[in-house]
C-alpha cells in the first residue's frame, strides 16, 4: 500500500506542479510524463503482487468528513482495474508530452496537465476506496477533472456543449449512486465497504432496487445504452490522449462500481442477469451500428466504446445468470470474460484513440472522408492502428479474441448443459456476439482503409508525415500489449480466477454460506468455492490458440517467403490501379467511408435513421451536385431531448412565481411566515 | 493419428477439384464440353509461374492479403474433421476459433482490396463485409445447434458422433440446420444466388471484384485460398449430412469424398438453374439462413 500511496502522492504533486509550470510548456510536459511513468511503476508493483496471490492491503486514516473514513483497500478486483489505469495513464502521458500542445490552447496547457493528473489520481482513489463517501468524492473529482479536459479540448461551442452534456449526464448518474450508497449505508449500518457484504442477506426486493440503482448510476458512466448519450459527444471533443484515457479506463470505473456493488449483493436473482444481458445486446449491437454510420473518426471510436461496454455487460450478465442458475462454470467464464474484456478494451481502445489523435494532429481533421493513403506517410501509426483494429474486431491472434472467446465458451457451456432459460441466454449471447463481431469488423475495415489505404483525399492528408517519437512509442507499446495479452492468456487464467473469487459465491471461505435462503428467497444453490477449476477448462483452448497463432505466423511467413522466392528474377512491374480502362482516375473516385458502410446502414435504416441530403444534377444548367448524410443519436433525439424539453417546459411554468417583482417576493415571505406560524400554533 | 493426417492432406490436394466439378456441371447443363476437371490446378500452376504487377497506390497490406488467406485456410484445416476421420487437433471451442480465423482472412482480403483505392474493389469489399456480418451468426448458430445434439464443443466432437441414429431421432433439426449452413456455404463462397463468380461486370461482383488487381503468384494464392474455403465449409456440411461412420477408413473416406463431389455438383446445378439475387435481397437470404438454424434449434 505504501507504494500506491507514493504513486498517489506523486500524481497529486504532479497536478500542483503542472499548474505552476503552466507558462513553461516543455518543462511541464516532461515533468508530467515523468510523473505518469514513475507513478505507473510505483502503482503497478503492488497490483501485480495482489494479482499474483499476495495479501490484500488496506490503509486507514481519520478524516474530518462526517460519516466518512479515509479507507483504501487493494484486493484482486481493485488491482485488476488499477492495472489499465496506471498502464494507460503512463502511456497517454508519454504520448501527451508532444501531443497535448497541439490539442490545447497554450494558455491552458498547465491547467490541462493539472486536470490530467487530477483525473488519474481520482480514478486511482475510486478503484481503491473502501468507504462510500470517499468513493463518491473521488467519483465527483473524476467527473470534474475530465469535464475540464473535454472543455479545454477546443475553443469552440461544440466543446462547451459536450462538456455541459457530460457534466449533466454524470451528475444525474451520481444522483442515483448517492441514493444507492445511502440505502446501503442505512441497511448495513455504515458507509464502510467492509460492512456492505452484509447486503447479501437483505430481502430480494431491496437487493433488486439496489441493483437497479447501481445499473443506472454506474451505467451512465460506463455508457450503457440508452444512458450513453454524453459519450459520443464528450469523447471526440476531448484531446485524444484524454479520449484514450476516458474511453479506455474512465468509463471502466463505472463497470468497476457495478461489479463491486453486485459482488456485495451476493446471490443474484435471475432477472439481474437478464437485465445486464439485455443491456449488453442492445448496447453492443446498436453501438456498433451507430459507429458504422459515423464519418468522424473519434466519434466512431466513441460509439465503439458503447459496443465494447455492451460486450462486457454480456459477459457479466452471463456470469450472473450462471450464478443464479447454480452453474458455476458458466458464471466463472462469463465473469472472467467480461472482466478480461475490460483490460483488453482499455489497451486497444487506448491505442485506437492515440492513433486517431496522431491522424488528427497531422491532417487537422477527424473527418474520415478527407483522409486516405496515410499508411505510407505514417507507417508506425498505420501499423499500430491496424493492430488495434484487428484486436477490437475480436480477431485472432490479438487480445480482443481472447476475452470474447471466454464469453463464447461460457455461452456454449450454457447452451449445452444449462437449464432452459440459461440455454436461451447462451443462444442470444452467441448470436449477439457474432453479429457484433461481424459488424465491428466491417466498421474497422472501413475506418482503417479509408484513413490509411488508397490515395489521399485531401491536400492535408497528402502532406501528412509521421508523428514524433514519444507518440509512436506509446502506440507501439499498446500494440505490443494487444499481442502479448493474447499470448499470455493461458497464464493469466489464475489471475482472473483471483479476481472472480472476490465474488462471495467463489470465495474460499464463503462457499457454503452464500445463498442461504431467507424468508421468500429462492431455492438454496450451493456453489463450490474457487473459480479456478472452472476457468482451468479454458486453459487447453487458450494454449491451443497460442500455438495456433504461432503456427499462423509461420504459415503466412512461409507463403510470403515462397512468393519472394518465386518472384526472384522475374519481372515485377508497377502500374496504376486498374480502373476499367478509364484514363484519369482521381482520389475522389475512391470508395469513401460512407459508401463502404452504405449496405449495412441501408439495411439497418429503421434504427439508424440516417438523414441524407441529396442535391442531384438536374435542370439544363446543373450546378454542382452535393450529397451529405448525417446520423444523429436516436436516443438523444427521440428520448432525452423531448424528455428534458418537457421537464424544462414544465418548470418554465413556475416562472410565473419568480417574476422579478420585489413586492411579490415579500408577499411569498409573508405567506410562508403566516403558514409556519399557523402550523406552529396548531 | 494416420487417419487424422488424411483430412488436411486431402483438402490441400483436392480443394481445387471441387471448383473443377462445379464448372464441369455448369458446362454440361449449358450443353458444352467445358474445361477439364483439373483446369483449376492448371490455372494455379500457370499463375505461379508468372511475374507480378503491383499498383503504385498499394502498400504492404495489399501484399499481405493473399498470403494470409492461404495461411489462415491451412491453419483451419488442422481443426477440420472429415466425417468420421478425426481432425489432427481439436479443442473445446475450436469452432469459434475457426470461424474467427476465417473472419481474419476476410478482413485482410478486404483491406487488401481497399488498398488499391479502386471504387470497384471498394464495392466488393463493402458488400463482402456487410454480408459476412450476417452470415457469421448463421454459421455459428448452425454449428451450435449440432453441438447441442452431440453434446461436444469441438468441430470434431460435434461432427464425428453424428450417425444414422441421430438422423433417425433428430432428422428434422439436422435438415433445417443443413439448409441454413448450405445458404451460408453459398454466400461465403461467393456462389449464385449471392454472387456470380463468372460475371463480366465488375459492378455486380463481390469476391471477384475484390481481387481485380491481384496477379501472378498472389492471384494463385487467392484462388487456392478460395478453393480451400469451399472445401472447409463443404466438409462441415458433408460431415453432418452423411452419417457414414463405419470405422473403416477407406469406406468413410470414400463416402466423404463422394459427398463433397455431390455437393459441388449441387452447386453447379444451382448455378445453372437459378439467377443471382439482387444485392438488396441477399440480406434476406442470410437472415433466412439464421432463422432456419434457429428453427432447427427450437424443435429439438
Amino acid at each position: 500500500m505504501t507504494w500506491l500511496l507514493a504513486a498517489l502522492g506523486l500524481t497529486l504533486a504532479g497536478a500542483v506542479l503542472a499548474f505552476a509550470l503552466g507558462s513553461r510548456p516543455v518543462a511541464c510536459a516532461w515533468m508530467s510524463t515523468g510523473v505518469g511513468l514513475v507513478a505507473a511503476l510505483l502503482g503497478l508493483w503492488p497490483c501485480a503482487g495482489v494479482l499474483a496471490g499476495g495479501a490484500v492491503a488496506t490503509f486507514h486514516a481519520p478524516w474530518a468528513m462526517p460519516l466518512g473514513e479515509l479507507a483504501l483497500r487493494l484486493d484482486a478486483l481493485s488491482a485488476f482495474f488499477l492495472v489499465p489505469v496506471f498502464l494507460l495513464g503512463a502511456l497517454t502521458a508519454l504520448y501527451g508530452s508532444t501531443y497535448l500542445a497541439h490539442a490545447v490552447a497554450p494558455k491552458n496547457l498547465g491547467l490541462a496537465w493539472s486536470a490530467f493528473h487530477l483525473l488519474m489520481a481520482s480514478m486511482v482513489v475510486v478503484v481503491l476506496a473502501a468507504d462510500g463517501l470517499l468513493f463518491l468524492v473521488a467519483w465527483e473529482l473524476t467527473v470534474l477533472a475530465s469535464a475540464a479536459l473535454v472543455i479545454l479540448g477546443g475553443d469552440d461551442e461544440a466543446n462547451r456543449h459536450a462538456g455541459w452534456l457530460y457534466l449533466s449526464a454524470s451528475h444525474l448518474g451520481t444522483g442515483f449512486l448517492l441514493v444507492l450508497f445511502l440505502l446501503l449505508g442505512r441497511e448495513t449500518g455504515s458507509l464502510a465497504f467492509g460492512g456492505f457484504g452484509a447486503a447479501a442477506g437483505l430481502p430480494d426486493g431491496l437487493k433488486g432496487a439496489l441493483f437497479l440503482l447501481a445499473v443506472v448510476g454506474f451505467g451512465t458512466k460506463a455508457g450503457f445504452l440508452p444512458l450513453h448519450v454524453w459519450l459520443p459527444e464528450a469523447h471526440p471533443a476531448a484531446p485524444s490522449q484524454v479520449s484514450a484515457l476516458m474511453s479506455g479506463v474512465m468509463i471502466k470505473t463505472g463497470i468497476y462500481g457495478l461489479v463491486r456493488v453486485v459482488f456485495f449483493l451476493g446471490h443474484p436473482a435471475a432477472w439481474w442477469g437478464w437485465t445486464l444481458l439485455g443491456i449488453g445486446l442492445v448496447s453492443g449491437i446498436l453501438g456498433v451500428l451507430f459507429a458504422l454510420a459515423q464519418h468522424d473518426l473519434k466519434r466512431l471510436l466513441a460509439y465503439h466504446s458503447v459496443e465494447n461496454i455492451g460486450i462486457i455487460a454480456l459477459g457479466l450478465g452471463l456470469g450472473l445468470l450462471g450464478l443464479g442458475a447454480g452453474q458455476p462454470a458458466v458464471a466463472a467464464l462469463g465473469l472472467a470474460g467480461g472482466l478480461l474484456h475490460v483490460l483488453n478494451h482499455a489497451v486497444f481502445k487506448g491505442l485506437l484513440f492515440l492513433g486517431a489523435g496522431a491522424v488528427l494532429a497531422e491532417t487537422g481533421t477527424r473527418d474520415l472522408d478527407r483522409q486516405g493513403g496515410l499508411l505510407k506517410r505514417m507507417p508506425w501509426t498505420g501499423g499500430t492502428f491496424l493492430v488495434g483494429c484487428l484486436s477490437i474486431s475480436g480477431l485472432p491472434p490479438f487480445n480482443g479474441f481472447v476475452s470474447e472467446f471466454l464469453i463464447y465458451f461460457g455461452a456454449l457451456l450454457a447452451v449445452m448443459a444449462g437449464p432452459l432459460p440459461l440455454t436461451v441466454a447462451g443462444l442470444l449471447l452467441i448470436v449477439g456476439l457474432s453479429l457484433i463481431g461481424g459488424l465491428a469488423a466491417a466498421c474497422f475495415a472501413k475506418a482503417f482503409s479509408v484513413v490509411f489505404l488508397g490515395s489521399p483525399r485531401s491536400a492535408a492528408a497528402a502532406a501528412a508525415g509521421e508523428v514524433a517519437l514519444p507518440m509512436r512509442l506509446a502506440m507501439a507499446a499498446l500494440a505490443l500489449l494487444c499481442l502479448l495479452i493474447a499470448l499470455a492468456a493461458p497464464f493469466g487464467l489464475e489471475m482472473l480466477a483471483r479476481v472472480v473469487d472476490v465474488h462471495p459465491a467463489f470465495a474460499p471461505a464463503g462457499a457454503s454460506t452464500i445463498g442461504v435462503p431467507g424468508p421468500g428467497m429462492g431455492p438454496f444453490v450451493p456453489v463450490p468455492a474457487g473459480s479456478l477449476r472452472h476457468l482451468a477448462r479454458a486453459a487447453t483452448p487458450f494454449t491451443a490458440i497460442v500455438w495456433g497463432s504461432f503456427l499462423l505466423a509461420a504459415l503466412v511467413g512461409g507463403v510470403l517467403a515462397w512468393r519472394r522466392h518465386l518472384l526472384a528474377g522475374r519481372e515485377v512491374g508497377a502500374t496504376v490501379t486498374w480502373d476499367c480502362g478509364y484514363a484519369g482516375p482521381t482520389a475522389r473516385m475512391q470508395y469513401t467511408g460512407s459508401s463502404f458502410a452504405q449496405p449495412l446502414v441501408e439495411l439497418f435504416h429503421p434504427v439508424l435513421q440516417t438523414e441524407a441530403h441529396v442535391h442531384g444534377i438536374d435542370g439544363y444548367f446543373p450546378v454542382r451536385a452535393r450529397f451529405a448524410s448525417h446520423t444523429g443519436d436516436l436516443f438523444l433525439r427521440r428520448f432525452f431531448q423531448p424528455l428534458f424539453h418537457g421537464i424544462g417546459a414544465g418548470l418554465g411554468r413556475l416562472t410565473a412565481f419568480q417574476n422579478g417583482v420585489v413586492q411579490a417576493y415579500v408577499l411569498y415571505i409573508t405567506i410562508t411566515l403566516v403558514v409556519l406560524l399557523i402550523g406552529g400554533l396548531w | 493419428m494416420s487417419a487424422a493426417i488424411l483430412p488436411p492432406v486431402l483438402a490441400l490436394a483436392g480443394a481445387p477439384l471441387l471448383q473443377g466439378i462445379i464448372t464441369r456441371t455448369k458446362a454440361w447443363f449449358a450443353g458444352r464440353r467445358g474445361p477439364p476437371l483439373l483446369q483449376p490446378y492448371y490455372d494455379i500452376a500457370k499463375l505461379l509461374r508468372k511475374g507480378a504487377v503491383y499498383s503504385g497506390t498499394t502498400s504492404w497490406v495489399f501484399r499481405l492479403g493473399p498470403a494470409a488467406g492461404v495461411g489462415v485456410a491451412a491453419l483451419c484445416l488442422l481443426f477440420l474433421p472429415l466425417g468420421n476421420l478425426p481432425a489432427p487437433f481439436s479443442f473445446e471451442g475450436d469452432l469459434v476459433f475457426v470461424i474467427y480465423l476465417l473472419a481474419l482472412a476476410r478482413f485482410l482480403t478486404v483491406i487488401a482490396a481497399m488498398d488499391t483505392g479502386s471504387a470497384f474493389e471498394g464495392m466488393g469489399a463493402s458488400r463482402e463485409m456487410a454480408f459476412a456480418a450476417l452470415a457469421e451468426p448463421a454459421l455459428l448458430f448452425g454449428l451450435v445447434a449440432v453441438a447441442r445434439q452431440t453434446g461436444r464443443l469441438s468441430l470434431e466432437g460435434l461432427i464425428r458422433p453424428i450417425d444414422v441414429g441421430d438422423w433417425a431421432a433428430h432428422g428434422a433439426t439436422l435438415l433445417l440446420v443443413l439448409a441454413g449452413l448450405f445458404l451460408v456455404f453459398l454466400a461465403e463462397n461467393s456462389r449464385i444466388p449471392v454472387d456470380d463468380p463468372t460475371t463480366h461486370l465488375e459492378l455486380t461482383m463481390i469476391h471477384e471484384v475484390m481481387v481485380l488487381d491481384h496477379g501472378g503468384p498472389d492471384f494463385a494464392f487467392v484462388e487456392y485460398a478460395a478453393a480451400l474455403k469451399l472445401w472447409i465449409l463443404g466438409a462441415l456440411i458433408t460431415g453432418i449430412a452423411l452419417p457414414v461412420r463405419t470405422g473403416e477408413v477407406a469406406i468413410d473416406l470414400a463416402a466423404m469424398v463422394a459427398g463433397l463431389a455431390g455437393l459441388a455438383v449441387l452447386v453447379g446445378i444451382i448455378e445453372s438453374t437459378l439467377v443471382r439475387l439482387r444485392l438488396v435481397q441477399v440480406p434476406h437470404l442470410l437472415i433466412g439462413a439464421c432463422s432456419l438454424a434457429l428453427l432447427g434449434f427450437l424443435i429439438q
